[in-house]
């Protein structure tokens, strides 16, 4: 799947990164706890999540995470948008919840993340 | 073969705003450098959770970065309070962060357990009222 079929299934706005829609995601994760999205491999993952601030962008950037959806129509602060423009990675808001975009992917056919990260998981 | 790089990254106790700079520094210090992406991916998570850790818990610390040719080495020092029990520490789950760091979306008690998993050497040294040290490796080849 690509970054602009992940905009297309959840109806979203791009917020940043119009140009990168071509770029393919081969998982998904739906979370607004970052412990726990930083325990799980992340690569070419979209992660949908509620919670906006600037940790959102940083997890993310750690993970290499490249595109964040922002669920029920939240818009984060210019500063958050810049850190992520900065950063290079993909933000989309969607006025669905997290669960119903989380539904969405996943019957399109973007699966969840499943290995734990680390050295002996990965 | 010596260290290549050094550097030392302050870390100040209850500054959320800004948690995580450190680690992003770092990251991009590394992909300058040519480290590989799965390396980097491990060094950098585990890096964020230690940054975290100390702006959470610790009364204000430091992260030294180590390069060498063979590995990346992250030791993060603080100033206390101390880890009274440092394997309840260790558990999956078990966590004493405040409402704040909560409300940011950590303080899961994931921190400690997920820079073991990340890091190829794990060491974690405390004592109450004096301070902790985590040291961490990460091989390069």
């Amino acid at each position: 799947m690509t970054i602009g079929e992940v905009k297309d299934i959840l109806e979203a706005k791009v917020l940043i990164g119009g140009d990168r829609m071509d770029e393919p995601v081969d998982t998904a994760c739906g979370s607004d706890l970052m412990s726990d999205v930083l325990a799980f491999v992340k690569d070419k993952t979209v992660l949908i999540t509620g919670l906006i601030n600037p940790h959102v962008v940083r997890t993310s950037e750690m993970l290499d995470i490249t595109c964040i959806v922002f669920s029920r129509g939240k818009l984060p602060s210019e500063e958050i948008l810049e850190e992520a423009e900065e950063s290079g990675i993909t933000v989309l808001s969607t006025e669905m919840t997290t669960y119903t975009a989380c539904g969405e992917l996943y019957v399109h056919g973007l699966p969840g993340t499943k290995k734990r990260a680390g050295a002996e998981g990965a | 073969m010596g260290v290549l790089i050094e550097k030392t990254f302050p870390v100040e106790a209850g500054a959320y705003e800004t948690a995580g700079e450190a680690s992003t520094t770092i990251k991009r210090t590394l992909k300058q450098l040519g480290v590989g992406a799965e390396v980097l991916r491990h060094v950098s998570v585990a890096c964020y959770e230690v940054e975290l850790n100390l702006v959470i818990h610790s009364l204000g610390g430091e992260l030294i970065l180590q390069v060498e040719p063979e590995k990346v080495t992250l030791i993060s020092k603080d100033v206390g309070p101390g880890i009274p029990d440092i394997e309840k520490a260790m558990t999956e789950g078990y966590s004493t962060a405040n409402e704040e760091a909560r409300t940011l979306g950590f303080g899961a008690g994931m921190g400690l357990p997920n820079m073991k998993r990340n890091a190829t050497e794990f060491d974690i040294q405390s004592e109450v009222g004096v301070g902790t040290t985590i040291t961490m490796s990460f091989a390069l080849k």
